[in-house]
């Protein structure tokens, strides 16, 4: 039955390529060419993108001799898991697992939180000199943080408000190694990328016709209320979207973590001090003057790599329509 | 009792408006507004740190005078950063441009698709870009490779071929450059490709068909209708491509501004250095975005 359908198809077609002298036929080609091109070139741009990702597995269950064995090149040839012994060991890999998870989730919620508050402020209220702030809110994107950095280090360590604290005790408060300052930054909106936030929540609210805030008021809602019950529940793919943003991209920050958590034990700090753990345990196993060689310490560091982005990558799987979807039918704009 | 004054509509939406960007104003300035001033002040004084406090000694100039004649790194970073900057950007750009039409097209497996494509987005920011980057394994076994075969790489070879034909061969230089760094490209070009798509997808479809009818090649469809469209999109990510790469963890210059200011403690050089950079950033976008503001089509 489908085979006779398909065979009438096939004859329609050729009548049809006729009566077209021959377009159909041309099309139909040069279309299949370019599926077949177009797949090819996807399917080489994501290899090039995961490559890197393959090669560190490969290379992270491998032993340290086949690292050097040029006829070894992906499947290892003596499989083993002691680089993941080895890394959780000398990073202490749970502790660190645990207060990433913690950090990152605190400082995530409390930056949304405060990103969305300004950002509805921005998107549907007119109030004096609403440019210029917004113009700040540009600024604190533009600005590397960097620039700014020597000042807060030295402000949160001799920190003081208009010199009460001094007046009181006779001394500043050194707020470095807590996690206070960088909290102060998140609810400030002043923390990891938090301009980027604000900016794409207020894309998001000032779409949100004016009806609907009307008739809220209408009937009788106050402006807290239309914002928590009418606003906030329709926001919530944009909101989400920020959230796993600021979740991950704080999962993977070294610069305000080392600037700010200097005692919590985090992964990616773990990480970036993985190469001299390594040397000191082997120093302490084998006495000194045992040096790592430089292709075990990459070893190494692959592990301990994969060992931070395992989680992410869970979550990116479960939750990618989340991290994209909503972003891109926002629309952007200028 | 004084009789309460009654507040227009206007003055309470005032109000409602200004409490609830309160967070961001307290924060601006105390952590940014303030900051900014203070470090503008160290750029141009001697910082030392004592017990329970620092103090600052102004030296007019003399920390950028540091910066640009005596330091022997910093000139040689900063232009460095600034020339792969200008070629890289528009890589990124057309990179992402293109990556962003394919994956609005209609195809088996562009969820897929799109999910790799964007998993640099997470994956490359942070501590991962700063330890990829000194990856000496993988340069040691590209130069084991190279040494053991004959067969050099295929962007070398071209490019001797294309050398000899007496060419322009600095431009090709910069071209072979660009290819060879098509990786750090594709990692680098996550949220362009998903502003691009965004700005794609808000494009209706009954314009082409119309264009189509009109007698429209592809071709041309894309140059009048898509082009412009997201045009404005284009100075968006101009913008978001210089500042991502410029103060990105891997950047020379910002990994000499933390040393100096880490290891060293010399805050008076590191804000000047910090400062003048940010400088050049800043003149780089203006100019940018002041010659394409112009060009950009808005579609309201």
């Amino acid at each position: 039955m489908s085979r006779a359908s398909a065979k009438i198809e096939r004859e329609k077609f050729w009548e049809r390529n006729r009566k077209s002298d021959g377009y159909l036929l041309k099309k139909t080609v040069s279309n299949g060419f370019y599926k077949i091109a177009r797949a090819i070139l996807l399917f080489g741009l994501c290899f090039l993108i995961i490559q890197p990702l393959l090669n560190k597995i490969s290379i992270s269950f491998m032993q340290e001799q086949d690292l050097y064995d040029a006829t070894v090149i992906s499947v290892p040839r003596n499989f083993t898991t002691f680089n993941y012994k080895l890394v959780d060991q000398l990073s202490s890999y749970w502790t660190c697992l645990r207060n990433t998870v913690f950090v990152a989730l605190l400082v995530s919620v409390i930056q949304v939180a405060a990103c969305t508050l300004v950002g509805y402020g921005f998107a549907r209220y007119k109030f004096p000199l609403k440019k210029f702030w917004f113009a700040c809110v540009m600024l604190s994107i533009l600005i590397p943080p960097q620039t700014i950095s020597s000042s807060l280090w030295l402000h949160f360590s001799f920190f003081d408000v208009f010199g009460i604290f001094k007046a009181i005790t006779g001394k500043t408060i050194n707020l470095q190694n807590s996690m206070a300052p960088y909290i102060m930054m998140c609810i400030g909106c002043m923390g990891l990328k938090s301009g980027l936030y604000i900016y794409l929540i207020r894309q998001f609210f000032r779409n949100i016709p004016k009806e609907l805030e009307e008739a809220a008021y209408v009937d009788g809602c106050g402006k807290l209320k239309t914002f928590l019950r009418i606003m906030l529940p329709d926001a919530k793919p944009i909101l989400t979207s920020c959230f796993l943003f600021a979740y991950v991209w704080q999962w993977t920050d070294s610069y305000y973590s080392k600037l700010f958590l200097g005692k919590v034990k985090l992964l990616p700090k773990a990480l970036t001090s993985l190469t001299g753990r390594l040397g000191d345990y082997l120093t302490s196993m084998y006495g000194p003057g045992i040096m790592a060689s430089a292709a075990y310490e990459q070893a190494m560091i692959a592990t301990g790599l994969l060992m931070t982005i395992i989680p992410l990558l869970i979550i990116y799987l479960v939750a990618q329509k989340g991290f994209v979807e909503s972003l891109s039918q926002s629309g952007i704009k200028m | 009792m004084k009789a309460k004054k009654k507040k227009t509509l206007a003055q309470k939406n005032a109000i409602a408006g200004y409490l609830f960007i309160l967070p961001f104003i307290i924060g601006f300035i105390a952590f940014l507004g303030y900051p900014l001033i203070e470090s503008i002040q160290m750029s141009f004084s001697e910082v030392t740190v004592g017990n329970g406090g620092f103090s600052m000694r102004f030296i007019g100039i003399n920390n950028f005078k540091k910066a640009f004649t005596v330091d022997p790194e910093f000139n040689r970073l900063l232009t460095e950063s600034i020339t792969g900057m200008l070629y890289k950007v528009p890589a990124t750009l057309v990179f992402s441009f293109f990556v962003a039409l394919l994956l609005n097209q209609d195809f088996k497996g562009r969820g897929f698709v799109r999910a790799i494509f964007f998993l640099p987005v997470i994956l490359s920011s942070g501590v991962i870009v700063g330890l990829e980057y000194n990856n000496t394994l993988l340069q040691g076994m590209e130069d084991v490779v190279k040494e053991s075969g004959s067969n050099s790489s295929i962007t070398a070879t071209l490019q001797s071929i294309l050398d000899t034909g007496g060419m322009g061969s600095k431009f090709f230089g910069y071209v072979f450059d660009i290819l060879d760094s098509v990786y750090d490209i594709a990692i680098a070009a996550g949220i362009q490709i998903i502003i691009f798509l965004s700005g794609l997808q808000t494009i209706s479809t009954s314009m082409y068909e119309a264009a189509k009818i009109e007698g429209c090649t592809a071709w041309e469809s894309f140059w009048k209708i898509t082009f412009p469209m997201v045009s404005s999109l284009i100075l968006v990510n101009i913008v978001y491509s210089i500042i991502d790469f410029l103060i990105r963890t891997d950047n020379e210059v910002m990994e000499k501004i933390n040393k100096t200011m880490s290891m060293q403690m010399d805050y008076g050089f590191s804000s000047a250095m910090a400062w003048s950079y940010f400088l050049c950033v800043m003149a780089i976008i203006g100019v940018v975005s002041l010659i394409l503001s112009k060009k950009v089509y808005y579609y309201e």
